[in-house]
């Protein structure tokens, strides 16, 4: 391998198992006063935390790397996983790096989470971030805008300064230049999915919930580069998109055992906030109504979102065309209600379209795979050999 | 040590529950004779409800959640879940959801044998439950119809601010009153929902006064599993309407003789005649065994004074009624402070204060699988709730309407145990 690459992944993966977040503690140490703001997948905000000078940091559990000690005793056996490593990670201390927490309204688990903390750990900074169902610039919007500006004086406050107009364009510049980025990785990886293996993408995906967003756009354009000069060839394999896996992260091995079995992952939703909008977010004018406008109008398609049109799984059936995707495969975390609710509606916008699927569940510590791979392998094989194409 | 904590002889229906049955009868009759009556209906969730809004245009509710719960009290839901689970709904999600549509599935046959009409609208009241969004989205490719979205903020910190009540009328009046409007065919009529509102606040003040008749002692009621039958008529389709007026006013006069006469609640085997625990209960019921859940507790003397449960259509014990006055506005703050609609270290605050002023013995967590609404943080609510009352806490896992999750000797055995602590200290002496 390339010894350039090698260092960008070595990189990268050892922010991926580094489950203390020393790499945050680091780069507050760099200069006195830096604070760190933790979030909870799917969407936040994130230009406001870093137009303050602060860190966000994404805090996706504790996967496979994480023995469960105490969290287990906060939760019952039907509520996924991410929770009890998360609280975990906060009662061992390893979160105390962080001067906040934000959890998006994406489900009842993490909104109730949000709660819990509030209590475990009175005088931490804890926001809940109810994002709009209501797509109305006049109804949802303005709600929208009302919350961003309170988050906005929320972070002014935790940073002991002002964000003023011009620190919040330029972070929405440099967020827009790292989604564009990223997208340009996912573009790559459809048209040539050989060169880019899911645990190299993953991976350096990953490090963006702990970079600043410079030095991850940095990075990722530096793998992109390397990576498109491989001399990997392509081999026969079914083109698959993944989906479920918006919040509970599977762990990596997972991933590599899917392409193991055959697959070329095309399309994914895997650390979904990390490319949130679709489209760029207008550099100039009013920041917040910039970012209001972006989130209505230019957010991904995913489970925790309403679609008022009521074309659930348009997206995923338009994912399977632009990526020239054989199958769909629904990986989702046990007991987790977007993904799990959702997934009939999916199906059947893929049966329509007689679009192969395959589905299974995981928790982000599962260590058996070998059932995984003898049934992503059989639906890989049945596609090479039974697809009309 | 149960048979003399209830006195069978006394079996009898009050006449509450003669009108509640009634009530509930033609309910479920008009939803039959709807299509031919061409009255238009539509479904919605208990939380957060805007029946006087709907009554206001003609427009009958259909609640699947009363739907499911029915089915779970009359057997029916173990069937329907399957055949959802047949159709490849997760094992993992919410039993409500499978069992509304497996009923849908198996030809819509309401749980009184009517069959149900297909709803007009659906009104997506997002109070309080993430699982309510896509309940809706997954009724609305089976029947084809609109969607009215209602998004209610969560209130995270237990407070309503402005601006959460300016939203929610915001989307009163863009998105749901006008879907109403089409749905109806009649203009929005203000005054009408005015008159509805004052005959809800006049329900509202008896429920009240029925659910703060238990800081008797003894208590004339039971808050939980009485309670499921009080909360009807107020939490689903009868509110705003003269027949909700009397069923309370009934009620509170048959609680009143109770007092006077120092009696009990009136439990399925009789009057509860010994009451030796008074106990709080946070989370639903279950529903597939609900008399023998509830034997569990009045068999050993335990009598529930209050419950989370019976709030999840209104904290109207904590002052709020509704405002014939200012009828939007008065909706919106309704659907806000929903018991589900509010952040955990409010839902702690609200049961101290209940197992204080109603001087709980102890109380128990019902922990439904199927509702991570209710069930997130419970571990931690039972820990926070006993280092700040100094009263020993009880869990206990169940479901709402999968029979497959009510294991009746597990939950016999913590329940006796539970109550046997309560005496062990009650013996020794101590209260923390």
């Amino acid at each position: 391998m390339n010894p350039a690459i090698e260092q960008i992944l070595s990189r990268a993966q050892t922010l991926y198992e580094d489950v203390d977040y020393k790499a945050v503690a680091e780069w507050k140490s760099c200069a006195p006063g830096r604070k760190a703001i933790g979030y909870m997948p799917i969407y936040v905000p994130r230009e406001l935390i870093h137009a303050a000078g602060m860190l966000p940091v994404g805090i996706f559990g504790g996967g496979d790397r994480l023995e469960i000690i105490r969290g287990d005793a906060y939760f019952q056996s039907y509520i996924c996983h991410i929770p009890r490593s998360t609280i975990e990670l906060a009662l061992s201390g390893r979160l105390d790096v962080l001067d906040g927490m934000l959890f998006p309204s994406i489900c009842d688990v993490i909104r109730n989470l949000s709660g819990m903390w509030t209590m475990l750990f009175p005088g931490r900074y804890v926001r809940y971030v109810d994002l709009p169902q209501n797509y109305d610039a006049r109804v949802g919007g303005e709600f929208w805008r009302r919350e961003l500006t309170a988050i906005r004086e929320d972070m002014a406050r935790l940073a002991g300064g002002l964000i003023t107009d011009q620190n919040l364009r330029n972070s929405i510049r440099i967020y827009n230049q790292n989604r564009r980025v990223i997208r340009e990785l996912y573009q790559a990886r459809s048209e040539a999915p050989w060169l880019y293996p899911i645990a190299q993408v993953y991976a350096v995906l990953r490090a963006g919930a702990v970079l600043p967003p410079e030095e991850h756009t940095t990075m990722v354009r530096r793998y992109l580069e390397m990576a498109s000069q491989g001399s990997a060839l392509p081999e026969d394999r079914s083109r698959v998109v993944l989906t479920g896996m918006f919040c509970e992260q599977p762990p990596l091995a997972l991933l590599i055992t899917l392409e193991r079995a055959g697959c070329w992952i095309v399309d994914d939703d895997l650390l979904l906030g990390l490319r949130w909008f679709t489209g760029e977010v207008p550099e100039e004018g009013d920041a917040i109504e910039n970012l209001a406008q972006a989130y209505l109008t230019q957010s991904v398609a995913t489970a925790s979102c309403y679609a008022p049109d009521g074309q659930r799984g348009r997206w995923l059936v338009d994912a399977v065309r632009q990526n020239r995707a054989d199958g769909v495969i629904f990986c989702a975390p046990s007991f987790c209600d977007p993904a799990l609710l959702e997934q009939p509606m999916l199906v059947a916008a893929l049966e329509r379209e007689h679009i192969p699927h395959t589905q299974f569940k995981y928790s982000e510590d599962t260590g058996q795979f070998a059932v995984i791979r003898e049934q992503a392998g059989t639906f890989s094989d049945s596609i090479r050999l039974w697809s009309e194409a | 040590m149960s048979a003399d904590t209830v006195k069978a002889s006394t079996v009898q229906k009050e006449q509450s529950m003669v009108l509640q049955k009634q009530l509930i009868g033609d309910y479920y009759d008009s939803l039959g004779r709807a299509r031919e009556e061409g009255r238009r209906v539509v479904s919605t969730f208990v939380p957060g409800n805007l029946t006087e809004l709907l009554r206001s245009f003609d427009l009958l509710p259909i609640l699947p959640e009363i739907n499911a719960l029915q089915s779970g009290m009359r057997k029916l839901s173990a069937n329907y879940i399957a055949e959802a689970e047949k159709q490849g709904h997760s094992e993992d999600v919410c039993t409500y959801v499978k069992c509304d549509i497996g009923m849908l599935k198996s030809g819509n046959v309401g749980p009184t044998g009517v069959k149900l009409p297909n709803p007009d609208l659906l009104l997506l009241s997002y109070t309080g439950c993430f699982t309510f969004l896509k309940w809706f989205e997954l009724l609305r490719q089976e029947y084809q119809c609109p969607v009215a979205m209602l998004h209610v903020p969560y209130l995270a910190n237990g407070r309503i601010e402005p601006h959460h009540v300016d939203y929610v009328v915001q989307q009163l009046r863009t998105e749901v009153i006008p879907k109403l409007e089409q749905v109806s065919g009649r203009r929005f009529d203000e005054a009408r929902l005015s008159e509805m509102l004052a005959l809800s606040a006049q329900a509202e003040d008896d429920f009240v006064w029925v659910l703060e008749s238990a800081k008797n002692e003894p208590s004339p009621i039971d808050a939980y599993f009485g309670g499921v039958y009080y909360i009807g008529p107020i939490f689903t389709a009868f509110r705003g309407t003269s027949q909700g007026v009397e069923y309370y006013r009934v009620l509170r006069e048959e609680i009143t003789e109770r007092i006077r006469l120092g009696l009990g609640p009136v439990t399925p085997e009789g009057t509860m005649e010994r009451q030796r625990y008074r106990l709080v209960v946070e989370g639903p019921p279950n529903w597939t065994s609900f008399r023998e859940f509830w034997k569990m507790f009045y068999d050993e003397g335990a009598v529930v004074v209050a419950s989370s449960y019976t709030k999840v259509g209104g904290l109207y014990d904590r002052g709020f009624r509704h405002d014939p006055n200012r009828p939007l506005k008065s909706l919106a703050e309704y659907c806000l402070g929903c018991y589900t609609n509010l952040g955990l270290p409010a839902r702690v605050d609200l049961l101290e204060r209940y197992i204080r002023e109603y001087r709980a013995d102890g109380f128990i967590i019902n922990s439904v699988k199927s509702c991570n609404s209710f069930s997130v943080g419970q571990l931690l609510m039972l820990r926070q709730l006993e280092q700040r009352t100094g009263v020993p806490g009880g869990f206990i896992e169940s479901d709402l309407v999968d029979p497959r999750y009510f294991s009746p000797a597990n939950i016999k055995n913590r329940i006796e145990s539970y109550l046997q602590m309560l005496e062990q200290k009650r013996g020794a002496g101590v209260t923390a």
